[in-house]
Formats: C-alpha cells, sequence, structure tokens
C-alpha cells in the first residue's frame, strides 16, 4: 500500500461517511456552489499542490493533527482566511512528509469571525507555536490552549490585526 | 559541550542577544537566560524587520508582487521569484518554453551557489575566522556580475516572469558561467578545504555541537540543509520535482551526524552539486523563445494552491487562495528558516554561549525571511 | 645634571616614542598584512601605502566623546584603560635591546615582567567589571580564568630558561646565549638542551600568544559572541587606550620570547650582533602574531582552558624535569 492510500485510510478513520465523497473541490464553482461537506476530498496534486483536502471541524482539527503525526507527516505551515462576506475565518494547515514519498495534505476549518477560537496543535507539533502566534498576531484567530500565545511579528502593543479584510491602516 | 551539565535555574541573568548584534547578521533578538556562561533558556524574538509582505500581496496584482518576493531571501532571491512564479503559473494553468525553464534552473543554482558562499563566509566570521569572508566574497562577486548581466540587478533579482524569464542569456554568461565553474571547481579544494573544513580548530568548534535529531526535524518543520544534516534525504528538486530539474543527475548529499558540522559538510556538497547541474543545463540548453503565452491581467480560477520550491534554506512554500480576481486572495509565505529557527530554543538549551552562536550561524538565519 | 640623569631622561624619552610608534603602527602593519593575507589593499589613502592612517585614527579617536555611560563605576571605569597602557609601557624598561641599550639591568627582570603582565590583566577585568555591561563582565571573567590558565605554564617553561642561563636577569640570559644560534636556548646544542628547549619555545609562544589575548585566543573580545568584550562601553581614547595597550603587549610578548630563546641580539651566525638583530627577531615575530590571527578561526573558552590545564601544564612540567635532569646528568 503506498503512502497516499495509507494517509487516505488513516485520515477514513476520523472522516468514515466521506470516503466516498465526489463533490468538487471547495470554492472552485463560486459562491453559488453548496457549502461542501466536511471530510476528506482527493485532489489534483499536479494543479492544486496537495494531494487531499481535508475540510473539517475546528474541534476536530486536533484530531486530524494527532493522526498524521502519526502517519510521519511534518507541519509545513498555517494560513488563516479571512472569508469577510460569509462572516467566517478559515485556518488552513498544511502537512506534509520529510523524505521518502511524497505526499501533501491540506486541513482546513472555518470558524466563526465574531468568535474566532480554534484549539491548538502545538502539543502535538512544536512547530505549530509559532505559526499559531502568527495567525493569531494576523487574524486575532484564537488557539486555545496554546501555552503563550502572543504576538510573534508585530510590536507586542499592536492593537489591530492587519490581514483581516477590514482592516483600515 | 558535549559533558551534560546541572544548570542553575535560580541564579540566572537575562542576556539580550540583539537586536544588534554581530553574531545575529540583522535584526533578530534572542532572549537568552544564562547562567553564567551557559544558556538555560533562549526565546528569539521576531518581527524586528516586519514588512508584512502578505498584506502587499494582496493588495497588488499577481504580477506585482513579483519584486517584493526577491526583498524577502536577498541572498536566494531568485528561488524566491521561482516559487511565486510556480504557484501563480500552477493557478493560473500558464505553461513555460523549456529553453525559459533551463535559463531559470541556471541562475536559481548559481544564486544558490552565491548564497551558500555567504553563509559559508559569514559563519566563519561567527567562528572569528575573518579571512575565508573575503576569499568567498571573492567567488560570490563573479556570479553576481553574472547575474547582473542577464537579470538587470545585482541582489534583488525580479528576473523570472509569469511563463518565462524576461531576458534571455548570451554567449557570454553562458562562457562566464563555464569559467566560474572552472575556477570554483579549482578553488573549493584549495581554498575553502584545505584552509577551512580540514583546519583542527573549525572541526572542534562544530563538530559534536548543536546535536538535532530527525524527529526534532520533523516536529519543528525543519527542511533544507538543517533536515539534511540529520540524516533526512529531502530535497524538493528531488521528492517533488518542479521545473526541468528530473532532467538533470544530481546527488542530494544528505549527512547522518546531525551536528553542525554535519550541516557545513551539506552546504558544501550542495554547492558542488549545484555546479553539476548547471553545467548539464548550459549542455543540454534548447533554442526557442524564453517567455511563453500569458494573459496580461491573470484572473486565476478561485481555490487553493499550494507550490513549494527548494531554496538553499530549505522548502520555500507558497499556500495561496483565490477567488477568481486578478489579486491574490490570500497569499502566505511558508518561509523556510521561520521553521528552521523554531527549534533554536530547544537545542540551545544547556550550551555555552559561544556554541550557541555557533550553532546559529550553522542554521544559515536569513532574518528577512524569518519576519517577511 | 649628572649622567645617570641624562640617561634616564633619554631612556624616557627613546622608550616612550618606541612605545608610541609600535602603539600606532603596529596597527596599520596588521592591517596591511591582513589585507594582504585577504588579497586586499589596505589602507592606501592616507599617505604613502596609507602610513598616515595611524595618525589620522588617532585623531579621529581623539576627536570623538568619551561617553562614560549611565551605572558605571566611574573612576574605575576611566583608570582601566590607562592601567593597561602603563604596564605594558613600565615592561619595556628592563628589556634589554642589545648589549648595551636597556634602560635598566634588574636582577629580577623576567619576575617583574611577569608581575606587570599580571597587572595588564587586571585592567581587562576592571574595565569589564565597571562597565556594568553583561558582555563586558563576561569577557572579565573570561579573561581572568584565560589569564590564570595560561600564566602557570607561562611560569613553568620560564624556569626552564632560568635553570639553563642561571640567572632572571633577562641581560644575562641573553648574553649566555651569545655566539651563533646553537647557543640560542631553543636550540642550544651544551647538554643537549635543544632537546626540550623548542617544546618550551612552543609553549611559551602558545601562552604569549594566550596572555596577549590575540586570536585563536581572543576570548575576552570575541566579537561575535561578546559584541566588544570589556571595551564595548568604551569609547573615543578609552577605547584608543586599550588598542593600543594590546599592541604594546604583543611588543613586550614578542621582545620576551626573543630574549628568552631566541638569543635576544645575537647575529644566528655569530658575525654582529646588534640591535638591529633584535628588531628582526621581535618584528618576525609580531608577524607571525598577525598571521595566525588572520588565518585561524577562534576556540572556544573552554577549549582554551582545556588547552592549559589539560594538555600545556602538564607537558611544561615534564618539560622542567627534563630539563633539570638533563642539568644534573651533564
Amino acid at each position: 500500500m503506498d503512502l497516499v492510500e495509507r494517509t487516505q485510510a488513516a485520515l477514513a478513520g476520523i472522516f468514515p461517511e466521506s470516503a466516498a465523497a465526489a463533490t468538487p473541490p471547495a470554492g472552485e464553482g463560486g459562491q453559488e456552489a453548496p457549502p461542501r461537506e466536511r471530510g476528506v476530498l482527493a485532489v489534483d496534486p499536479a494543479r492544486h499542490g496537495c494531494h487531499f483536502d481535508v475540510l473539517c471541524r475546528p474541534d476536530e482539527v486536533a484530531a486530524v493533527a494527532i493522526v498524521l503525526d502519526r502517519e510521519g507527516f511534518f507541519l509545513e505551515t498555517i494560513s488563516g482566511v479571512d472569508w469577510l462576506d460569509k462572516g467566517q475565518f478559515e485556518v488552513v494547515y498544511d502537512y506534509s512528509r520529510l523524505g521518502g514519498e511524497h505526499c501533501r495534505v491540506m486541513v482546513h476549518a472555518l470558524v466563526d469571525r465574531g468568535e474566532p477560537v480554534v484549539p491548538t496543535i502545538s502539543d502535538v507539533f512544536p512547530a505549530a507555536d509559532w505559526h499559531e502566534r502568527e495567525t493569531f498576531d494576523f487574524y486575532g484567530i484564537h488557539f486555545q490552549g496554546h501555552p503563550h500565545l502572543i504576538r510573534i511579528l508585530l510590536p507586542e502593543d499592536a492593537d489591530f490585526h492587519p490581514l483581516r479584510k477590514d482592516y483600515m491602516p | 559541550m558535549t559533558v551534560p551539565v546541572h544548570l542553575r535555574h535560580d541564579e540566572t541573568f537575562v542576556l539580550n542577544l540583539g537586536p544588534q548584534h554581530p553574531a545575529t547578521h540583522g535584526v533578530l533578538r534572542v532572549k537568552l537566560t544564562m547562567d553564567g556562561e551557559y544558556v538555560v533558556k533562549a526565546e528569539p524574538v521576531l518581527g524586528y524587520i516586519h514588512r508584512m509582505h502578505e498584506k502587499m500581496a494582496e493588495s497588488g496584482t499577481f504580477a506585482q508582487f513579483m519584486p517584493y518576493t526577491a526583498r524577502m531571501d536577498y541572498l536566494h532571491a531568485l528561488a524566491f521569484n521561482h516559487g511565486w512564479a510556480l504557484v501563480v503559473e500552477k493557478a493560473a494553468g500558464i505553461e513555460v518554453p523549456e529553453r525559459a525553464e533551463y535559463i531559470r534552473v541556471i541562475t536559481v543554482e548559481l544564486n544558490r551557489i552565491a548564497s551558500h558562499l555567504l553563509w559559508w563566509a559569514a559563519f566563519l566570521l561567527d567562528l572569528g575566522g575573518f579571512t575565508p569572508l573575503l576569499y568567498a566574497f571573492d567567488d560570490r562577486e563573479r556570479i553576481i556580475d553574472l547575474l547582473e548581466r542577464v537579470t538587470g540587478s545585482r541582489l534583488t533579482y525580479c528576473y523570472l516572469r509569469f511563463g518565462g524569464v524576461y531576458n534571455d542569456i548570451d554567449d557570454e554568461f553562458i562562457t562566464g558561467a563555464r569559467d566560474f565553474i572552472k575556477r570554483l571547481r579549482g578553488r573549493l579544494p584549495r581554498l575553502y578545504h584545505d584552509l577551512v573544513t580540514h583546519n583542527i580548530i573549525l572541526i572542534k568548534r562544530i563538530e559534536n555541537i548543536g546535536f538535532i535529531t530527525s524527529e526534532q526535524c520533523r516536529r519543528y518543520g525543519a527542511t533544507g540543509p538543517v533536515a539534511r544534516g540529520s540524516g533526512i534525504n529531502y530535497d524538493i528538486r528531488k521528492n517533488e520535482p518542479y521545473s526541468v530539474y528530473p532532467e538533470f543527475d544530481f546527488d542530494v548529499p544528505v549527512f547522518d551526524e546531525g551536528d553542525s558540522m554535519a550541516r557545513y559538510m551539506v552546504r558544501m556538497h550542495e554547492i558542488e552539486q549545484s555546479m553539476r547541474i548547471i553545467e548539464q543545463a548550459l549542455d543540454k540548453l534548447p533554442g526557442g523563445p524564453v517567455m511563453g503565452k500569458a494573459p496580461k491581467m491573470l484572473k486565476p480560477e478561485a481555490g487553493y494552491y499550494y507550490s513549494a520550491v527548494e531554496t538553499a534554506r530549505g522548502s520555500l512554500g507558497h499556500r495561496l487562495v483565490c477567488n477568481g480576481d486578478k489579486a491574490p486572495y490570500k497569499l502566505k509565505l511558508r518561509s523556510p528558516t521561520f521553521s528552521n529557527l523554531s527549534l533554536f530554543g530547544e537545542v540551545a538549551e544547556g550550551m555555552m554561549l559561544a556554541d550557541a552562536l555557533a550553532f546559529m550561524g550553522s542554521l544559515d538565519l536569513v532574518i528577512p525571511e524569518i519576519d517577511r | 645634571m649628572e649622567t645617570s640623569m641624562w640617561r634616564a631622561l633619554l631612556y624616557l624619552v627613546g622608550l616612550l616614542i618606541f612605545a608610541g610608534v609600535n602603539a600606532a603602527w603596529l596597527g596599520w602593519c596588521e592591517r596591511k598584512g591582513a589585507a594582504r593575507i585577504q588579497r586586499r589593499i589596505g589602507p592606501c589613502e592616507a599617505g604613502f601605502a596609507g602610513l598616515l592612517q595611524p595618525l589620522a585614527d588617532g585623531l579621529k579617536l581623539m576627536s570623538k566623546q568619551l561617553l562614560v555611560p549611565q551605572g558605571v563605576d566611574g573612576i574605575i571605569f576611566r583608570v582601566a584603560p590607562v592601567l593597561a597602557m602603563i604596564p605594558a609601557i613600565t615592561s619595556m624598561a628592563v628589556i634589554p635591546f642589545s648589549e648595551n641599550i636597556g634602560a635598566r639591568a634588574m636582577e629580577l627582570s623576567v619576575l617583574l615582567l611577569f608581575a606587570l603582565a599580571s597587572i595588564g590583566m587586571i585592567s581587562i577585568l576592571l574595565g569589564g567589571w565597571a562597565s556594568g555591561n553583561k558582555y563586558a563582565i563576561i569577557s572579565a571573567a573570561r579573561s581572568v580564568s584565560q589569564s590564570l590558565a595560561y600564566e602557570i605554564p607561562m611560569l613553568l617553561t620560564v624556569i626552564t630558561v632560568v635553570l639553563i642561563s642561571g640567572s632572571i636577569n633577562l641581560r644575562e640570559i641573553a648574553i649566555d646565549q651569545q655566539g651563533g644560534f646553537w647557543h640560542w636556548n631553543i636550540f642550544r646544542l651544551k647538554n643537549g638542551h635543544f632537546l626540550t628547549m623548542w617544546i618550551s619555545f612552543i609553549i611559551f609562544f602558545i601562552c604569549s600568544v594566550a596572555e596577549t589575548n590575540r586570536a585563536p585566543f581572543d576570548m575576552a573580545e570575541a566579537e561575535s559572541e561578546l559584541v566588544a568584550g570589556f571595551m564595548t562601553e568604551y569609547s573615543s581614547m578609552g577605547f584608543g587606550l586599550f588598542m593600543m595597550g594590546e599592541y604594546l603587549n604583543i611588543v613586550v610578548g614578542a621582545c620576551l620570547t626573543a630574549t628568552l630563546f631566541l638569543g635576544g641580539w645575537d647575529c644566528p651566525f655569530g658575525l654582529t650582533p646588534g640591535v638591529w638583530w633584535f628588531v628582526v627577531k621581535i618584528y618576525a615575530l609580531i608577524f607571525t602574531f598577525i598571521w595566525i590571527r588572520w588565518t585561524y578561526p577562534r576556540t572556544q573558552i573552554y577549549r582554551l582552558l582545556n588547552l592549559s590545564w589539560k594538555i600545556l601544564i602538564p607537558f611544561s612540567m615534564a618539560n622542567l624535569l627534563v630539563t633539570a635532569a638533563l642539568i644534573k646528568v651533564f
């Protein structure tokens, strides 16, 4: 069983119902498309740069991280996206493999813009520590359970989150 | 020091290393809690040269962001150009002519050699050896002259375009590059290895210092020479090939020791491998145009795109989110040194100050790239 | 006035000129030497081949404000740079430049030189301590442990020389070595001393590099770790005096090495002994100092101390015993 199948099998443990998901990739249909169900989606790596697109609820982020940690993945980065018109923040986690077979997994979760709270995965991947601080810094998304959630790139007394789409300097 | 020491956590003082300090090569600040000369806790403080490139990306068109990419990693700027070009070409489905791909590889690899040479110089400067700096700059200057010929700038290049490169290379560049490789091949064993690598003081200073395990690399997401010095055979040029790298025969140097010496050796071998790539690319260089067809105003389909390239410091990722507009909706830059530096605190604990700084030098930090 | 007064005055002026010229132009030599080693040109604008550069630098340093930061120990902070210069100049009084040139031929001149060298170290300790800067304090602590570690093997090797010459008067040690290089302590044929004395010479030379705080043993001012070490807070001539003191210490170290091991003013072929040979020897040694500095990277402080306590001290002890045995046997 190659890595891609193994990863799919491991992720299926969390999202059993979506094993046969065949909906088009998220967002591609524009805003008219129906919102995507949570689950695993195999996407074209040549086009999108990753093998799996995992949409989950914020409270499942840590569970996915634990599964991917067990499978030997490492955390590339965490990005925030501000969907202002939908009233949501999105947190995107990119996982990849160090050496050996190549597989990239993108995990994303949507949170309410009014109360953006996502559990931390810094206890699973220490790399997440700084990436979560950066996302907090730019978007004001709170990572619950993070040991040291302070600003990292902006001055410590900054009172704004510059990557929010409604941020006016 | 390999002997484990008992650190006292009650009698400590805080040493503010930076933001202006000769060893940080930029405006990095490290808050060191020290017990005498031993580091009890090391906490990097970032952001002193933060310029919010991600916001700049959102507020301009795709093409307008190209010049900014070179301002992050000013030592391997062409790889940052390349990374941005790749992700946008992926998103917009732009084809690149073969000659342009070869030229990209040649210039990026030349730039990689220049970056490693500068790292070598600065690392030796950290260790108190002044003279190698001038020797490395002598060689680096030739690369920069070559690149200036084709790109028009010496450090912060804006050479790549979506669909190709801005300027074709000429015969003078090709002979210049061949001469340079010949020259560096002659100088590497004599000047670089005999004078420095085999120097007993250097070996004693960086061998068995700053151990990073492969598991630490994975947990902190360290890539590039840092991971390859810890026995991880991971190079995006091989593992996730992009551009025309699969057509070249080159090795990925991997060392299992995990100490500063291993990272040193990885980079020295990478210089040789880059020279091999350039030679093959110059031999195989096809004819044809250097610019493909690309629309003036890009509007990639809405969606999520990720693309990674191997810079001199590790894996550079671009997480691009498009909403079908002419500007990126969101661009996140996964800069390699950001992750590489995050393990500094864990590894530096219990080291002596001199060793911690030598270890920091072996990570090859470029501060503007960490702070973006 | 009496002749002895004139003599004292003459030597006072002469030594001050010698010290001043060395302190200024050794900096130029170092920069030129470093530049040649690094395939650069070095200073070349001020005067012929940049020879006026030291004057320009000195003028610049003197015109700068002497900053005394808040929270420093004012008196010690100001005294320390002066204290770096005085012992170095004073040491020159007992150095025999040739058979007839030497301010004082003291009986205990070797001891006096080492006593003064220790005071030079104290200036670094005081300067670092008084600055109230963490880097400076680390540097001061380093320099004390370094000086402590390297004075022991240095003195042990000097004892071998003293045993051979039977004197602790530098002039007599030098006179004892006259008559060609096979009489010099380092190659001494008599009684088979060449067997051990070259080891003494190497140990002594390593120690004098360490004692003068030169690379690769420049732990006290390791600029990539400690910014500028004990000199971090010094500006203007405070800094300038430390620099001049450092160069003068090198001169004294070279003079001592030349006198103890290389026959002082003796010609290698026993022809025309005189002050010129002494000068040739000390500048050859100083060039070696410069050469080493611009070739090697710095070691770590703990390796430096290990080198002394674990290698140099046992070796110099054994060396001393063998030398004493050789003297006893023959």
